[in-house]
This record gives C-alpha cells, structure tokens and sequence, in this order.
C-alpha cells in the first residue's frame, strides 16, 4: 500500500499546492469582497478536491480540517453564517496549517502527526452558533417544497390507513461516504414502504450535494417503533428524529396560490445565484484555459540533461566555425550557418521549457502583506504588474527569499504609521508595488514603497555609533557610500528590532544572494517621497553572451552583460593616487584593475598602448586591462567544480571550440 | 564477500612506491592531457581539464604529498577521482593494475606525530611481493 501511493505522492504535493495557491488568492479576494458567491464557492471547490485527494493519500488530518472547513463554506454559502473578518482569519488559519501539512510531506513523506484539533473546533464552533436557525429554515423549506403531486399521493395513503412518517436523519460528521450512507438509508426505507418525497431531492443526495441532514417522507405499513429500531442499526447516523406526517396541517397553508409564489420566489432566488455561479465558473474556466494551456511536467533533470546537450551542440558549432575559418570552402560555411540557426533556435526552445512565469513568486506576496500589515497596524496596498515576465527555473528558486525581506524592510521600514502619513500629506494607506519586467537579457524586479525614504543623515550617524567609520569621514560620505553601508553585514537604521526586521542581517544576504545568481540591487530614494529597490537578473544561468580576452597565453572570458565600453588609452594616462591606479574617463575617475595582477600572471613586456575593459557593479565602474581582445562569444556556463568553489575572482568556466577550458571572472569580486 | 568491489584497489605508482585508491572511488583513468591554470589555487592543484564535458581539478599528487617534483612522461596518468560530490583528478606516474586486497591483510598506518603527511595514509595492504600505501582518499581531496 505504501508503495502504491508513494509513486504518487509527488503529484499529490504538486496538485496540492496549485491548490493551496489558488486557495490562498482566493481567500484574499473573498476578504475584500465577503459576500462574493463566486469567491465561497470555489474556495470550497478547492477545499473538497483537497478533502478528496488527501483522503485518498491517508492524509487525514488535512482531510478533516477541509472536511470541517467545507462545512462552514457550506453554511456561508447558504447564507447561514456571516463571513466575518473573524470567520475569514480562521479560514487564513486552515490554509496555514494546510500549507505547513504539505510542507512537512515534501519533507518528510508524512503528515503533521497532531490533528488541528484548535482548528477544527473553531470552526465547528462557527457552525453551531447558527445550527438552530439552520433547522428553521430546513423545516420551511420542507413545506414550501412539497408540490400538489407528493401531497395528493400522500392524503391517498393516508385514506387507505398508512402510516405517514417524516424522518428527519443527521449523519454524523465523521461520514466520509454521505452518499453512500444515505443510499443505504434509502434501501434500508424502502424495504417498509416508499419514499414519498425527500428534501434535498434524491438526485441531489446522490451526487453527495447535502449536508450531514436530510428528510424524507415515508409511506408505510409499519409501526414506527419497528422503524425506528430497524433505523438505528444503521451505522454513521448521529439521530433520526421519526414523527407523524400531518397531511391536514400543511393543506391549510398550501393554497395554490400561495405555492405559486413562493415557487416562482424560490425560482428566482435559486436560479439567479446559479447563474451566475456558473457564468463565473465558466469564465475561469476559460481563463485557465487561455493562461495555462495544455501542460507536462517534466523532472527537471531531464531538462538539465537536454541543456547540456544543447550545450555541446553549441561548442561544437563553434569548433566548427574555427575550422571553416581556415579551410576554404562555400559549402562548408553555408552548413555552417545552418547549423548556428539551429543551434540558437534549439537553445532558445530548451530555455523556454525551463521559463516559468515569475508570478510563482509574487503569488504569496499579498498574503504577506496582508499579515505584515495586521501586524504592524499599517494600512498597505501591495500593487503588483508583471507577473508574466518569465524567468529561468533556478532563479525563481533563488530570487523569492530577497523579495521577502526587501518586501518586509519596505512595510516595516519604509512605509510609515497611517497617522504620521496624514501628517506629512500622504494618504494613510501606504502603497508598495511589485513590478517586473523583461530588459534585454534580464529581468527586472522593483520593489518599491511610498515610505519616507531613506534618511541618509540617520545611515551616517549610525556609521559613526558603530566606529564603522568616523565623524570626518561621514561629513564625505556620499549617497552611493550610504547605500553601501546599508548593504554591508550588521547594519541596520532601525531603532528597534521587531519581529520584522531590524536585525541587521538583512541587505547584506539579499544582495550576496542576488549576486550568487549574478544579478546585480541597486537603490534609489527621496526622502518622504520612498525608496525603490531595483534588482536586475539575468534571464538565464546556463548560456551568456561574454568577451574572451588574452592575458599571455591565457584566454579569459568576461559577462557582455556587465561590460560597458571597452577603451584605448595609453600608459601615460594612469595616475597613481596613492597606491590606487585610477583614469580619467568620460569625466569620470575609474580605478584601474590589473587583471594580470590579479590572476597572477607574469608580465612579458610592458606595452605603451593599453586595452581597458569598462566593467560595471551597481553604479561604480572599473578599468580592467587585458592584453587583447579575441571577440565575443557564446558561452556555456560550468561550475569549476566543488574542490575550487573557494578561489577568488572567478565564478565559473567554459568550455572553448577546441575542447580547452576558459574561465570566466567574476566581475563583482572584482569591483 | 570476496567478488565484491570493497576489496579491489586501482595500484599506481609514485616514485618508487605502490600506491591504491579503492577502485568504487574511481571514475576513470586518463592520458595526461592540457590542463587550464587556476590562478590564486592551491599549489598542488595544476589546473582543470576538460574531461567529456565537465570540468575537472588536477590534483599533483606528488606535490600534495610532498614529495619531489617530476617532469610528467609518457607514463603519467590521471586517475579521476570522485567523493563526496567532488570530482579530481590525481596526477600519478604510472596506474598499473587493479588488485584485490583482503582486509585481514591491510595493517594500520604506521603511527608517529612526526609525519603530517601520514595522515593521507589509511593503511598499508601486503600482497605476495610488495607493500602498497592505500591512501584515504577524503583527507587527500581536503585543501
């Protein structure tokens, strides 16, 4: 049994947290929008699937908590309870410990061991405080519903001298299979006599769209303590209540003219929300279809394994450009050239495979800011665009921690309390948004707010306090030297720690990791006006566009994405300042960076005539000097493997046209 | 036990001495081939190789340990290497053969404080005619 459902446990997590997600989106809305049939209604879509797929797992505990949940969804949509903040918290709450369920499977292979019992009971709490009315109106439906047809049939048996009983049946909640049980009741009925009538009708009933209640109208020839008894053997049944049917009674209320009415009321009141139930469902239905179309997953190694093949694919074609360059032939070219279109159009497909809307990662951002906001007791409108934009698997794995913090640093940091914003003429609702957007060969995230910016005074007298720097120094400090600090380990401008944040460990590891995946953050800020975060990523890891260079005999290969210009200058034109190489360029003073020194690589003879690479990190730029230029290529990304992951300056290598190995520096060490 | 693979260790040599690596630690052995440099590296790494797609650290092993620097010849080799997720490839003089050596016949490593590079040492395995070191691989792939 284990091994059965083991081989579909992964499916089970993946299904599960779809999901979870659009469960969550849609708890969100439906908090916005209480009363939104459409919303309730497709939370408990989501929360039965649940129900069904954990169930069949042996995940019980999840079974139940979206059991219960169902119930009180159930009851919502009948507008039998409210949906208040506090029902919908309790909702949040479900999904949480549905969400950490999931999680611990992903982990663990098993569920969380304690039932959430707290939650359950919450939510049955929810329910009975309504249970009683809920009776009421069942017991009116009842009389309402029973057309001229039954009740004729009905006074027909009763002349004849057959007992006519109404049962009224409440399944335990703990029934799984309701319509099953329900089915065994009917048989178990209709062996006494026959089911004159059965409110919810027994379509319904069959297809399990009811609650733990429903009633039926027997007509029968037994006594009703043989019945009863007979009932009770029954399993799963919480109580049967069995009374006398009183015929005269319900024809006095039953007039025709009456049941037209409350016909055609009932008509228009059931009708209308169906319509527009499935109105909507159907627009989601097409939404989906137009959004996600028709999908395969695929193991992701299975990818990486296709990659590297595309990889090779891409070496060989440029060994074979290097060999065409020295044969002479026309044909040999032409194959060329077709080789490189299909090569470049093969490359492009695999990494499309590999692109997954970003979205993945915004989609748990309101829900934080929503929490955030609870918390902190700041009112935040969290506006996102872009979701669309696409980016490579691996960096939507890596790039949803920074977001995080620099989304909790922008609410707890930058956006303040809702009275200090109507002090300084701001609405009191706070506005962060999250913006993504494809940029040549990156991609583009701004997380920005509405806050009081950066206060750079605040940032150098905190320098000062930790001996970071002293006063003098702070008098020079400039903007781009506090944006600095604000990135470096330990620092933080809050005066106090919080939950949230304020500890201090925060920029320095969103940029490290943002880096690590060769992005690169930069900050912009205005006082009282906000802040803006600006982190660009490259669209994928694997294959980049790079500068190979000569130092000797030695052939290096460096990003195109974080080369600006590349310049001649001549020796003369290197000042020393200090010990630091440094020239005039465009206005601007670089630092020189020997790459030779760097690398350790001997000097042969000194030329006049420098080549100087212009290399970017953020806002500052570098000179490198290289000896030669041997043009821009392809390149595949390799690791240099674990035993190397320490040496400095290089982030990786490549693999030549003629099989040797080129390394790639890592510019931002550099810098 | 004695047709599985724990006791079977590829021999090479290194000056004048046997040396084995147990063989499921082996990937492959390679002709020497041109290596890349690895600036700001360890001295004992001589570069990376492009080995069928992957790019693999050489190890001297000599150097690593310690011992007096060779020309590499004809002869010399590279073992190739994996543990623990790290793939090398140890430089060598020659590799001659695999060989199976039973546990009951492997001695301790000699045990003095003297000699830091004892500790690269797992034991000593004695067959009919020789001694080979049998080297602990994980102590050799540690900087």
């Amino acid at each position: 049994m284990d091994l059965d459902i083991s081989q579909y446990l992964n499916i089970f997590v993946e299904e599960a947290k779809e999901h979870l997600q659009s469960m969550n989106e849609v708890l969100l809305e439906l908090e916005k929008n209480p009363s939104h049939l459409g919303h309730i209604n497709e939370i408990f879509r989501v929360a039965h699937t649940i129900k069904g797929m954990s169930g069949t797992m042996g995940f019980h505990n999840m079974a139940n908590l979206t059991h219960e949940m169902e119930n009180v969804l159930q009851a919502a949509r009948n507008n039998e309870i409210e949906l208040s903040e506090g029902v919908i918290d309790i909702l949040f709450e479900c999904f949480d410990a549905l969400d950490s369920s999931v999680n611990k499977i992903v982990e663990e292979g098993s569920e969380i061991t304690e039932s959430n019992e707290t939650l359950i009971k919450k939510l049955s709490m929810l329910l009975s405080k309504e249970i009683i009315s809920k009776e009421d109106i069942i017991e009116k439906m009842d009389m309402l519903e029973i057309d001229n047809y039954v009740l004729d049939s009905i006074s027909k048996a009763v002349r004849e001298g057959l007992n006519v009983f109404q049962i009224d049946f409440y399944l335990s909640e703990t029934c799984m299979l309701k319509s099953a049980r329900a089915f065994i009741i009917f048989s178990t009925l209709e062996t006494f006599g026959e089911v004159a009538y059965s409110n919810p009708p027994v379509e319904d009933i069959e297809d399990e769209r009811f609650e733990y209640n429903f009633s039926v109208i027997l007509v029968s020839d037994t006594e009703k303590s043989i019945l009863v008894k007979e009932l009770n053997n029954i399993s799963e049944i919480q109580s049967i209540n069995v009374s006398n049917f009183d015929v005269s009674n319900f024809n006095i209320i039953n007039s025709d003219d009456f049941l037209e009415i409350n016909e055609t009321n009932l008509h228009e009141d059931s009708i209308l929300p169906n319509a527009d139930h499935t109105d909507k469902s159907e627009k989601t239905n097409q939404g989906n279809a137009g959004k996600i179309g028709k999908t395969v997953r695929v193991d992701i190694d299975r990818l990486d394994n296709l990659m590297n093949l595309v990889s090779e694919l891409i070496i060989i074609k440029t060994r074979m450009d290097d060999l065409s360059d020295n044969s002479s032939g026309e044909n040999m070219t032409e194959a060329i050239e077709y080789l490189e279109r299909i090569t470049t159009n093969l490359h492009d497909a695999v990494m499309k495979v590999r692109m997954v809307p970003i979205e993945r990662v915004f989609n748990r951002f309101p829900r934080l800011v929503r929490d955030l906001s609870k918390e902190l007791g700041k009112e935040i409108d969290l506006q996102m665009s872009g979701e669309e934009t696409e980016v490579d698997r691996t960096v939507i794995d890596e790039i949803g921690d920074p977001l995080i913090h620099l989304i909790r640093n922008s609410i707890d940091h930058g956006i303040e309390m809702p009275n200090d914003r109507l002090k300084v003429g701001k609405s009191e609702k706070g506005t962060v948004t999250l913006k993504s957007y494809p940029d040549g060969n990156n991609v583009v995230i701004e997380v920005e707010d509405d806050g009081k910016g950066i206060d750079y005074n605040l940032v150098r007298k905190k320098a000062i306090d930790k001996g970071i720097i002293d006063e003098k120094e702070a008098e020079n400090l400039s903007i781009e030297d506090c944006i600095d600090l604000l990135f470096a380990a330990g620092f933080s401008t809050a005066d106090k720690v919080s939950d949230v944040s304020g500890r201090g460990v925060g920029l320095d590891v969103v940029r490290s990791k943002i880096e690590s995946i060769n992005g690169n953050i930069e900050i912009e800020s205005v006082k009282d006006k906000g802040t803006k975060f600006i982190i660009r990523i490259p669209l994928t890891l694997a294959i980049i566009q790079a500068l190979l260079v000569r130092l000797n005999e030695e052939i290096y290969a460096i990003p195109l994405s974080s080369i600006t210009e590349i310049t001649n200058i001549s020796d003369e034109q290197i000042r020393d300042v200090q010990g630091q190489d440094i020239f005039l360029y465009r206005g601007k003073t670089l630092p020189i960076i020997r790459l030779k020194d760097v690398l350790d690589i001997d000097y042969n003879e000194k030329s006049e005539d420098l080549v100087v690479v212009v290399v970017k990190k953020g806002e500052k730029q570098a000179g490198i000097i290289v000896d030669n230029l041997i043009g821009q290529q392809e390149i595949v990304i390799k690791g240099i493997g674990k035993y190397l992951s320490s040496v400095k300056y290089l982030s990786g290598a490549t693999i030549l046209g003629n099989g040797s190995i080129s390394l790639i520096v890592d510019v931002n060490s550099l810098i | 036990m004695s047709s599985s693979i724990d006791n079977k260790y590829v021999i090479f040599k290194l000056n004048k001495e046997y040396y084995g690596i147990p063989i499921d630690m082996v990937i492959s052995i390679e002709r020497m081939q041109k290596s890349t440099r690895i600036p700001n590296a360890p001295k004992y790494v001589k570069g990376v190789i492009n080995l069928r797609g992957e790019v693999v650290s050489l190890i001297d092993l000599r150097q690593k340990l310690g011992m007096e620097l060779t020309e590499v010849n004809n002869n010399s080799r590279i073992i190739v290497v994996s543990h623990d997720d790290i793939f090398a490839g140890l430089i060598v003089d020659s590799s001659s053969e695999v060989m199976e050596i039973h546990n009951d016949s492997i001695d301790n490593a000699p045990n003095t404080n003297e000699n830091d590079n004892l500790s690269y040492i797992h034991g000593i395995g004695k067959t009919d005619d020789r001694l080979i070191i049998l080297l602990e691989l994980s102590k050799i792939l540690e900087h």
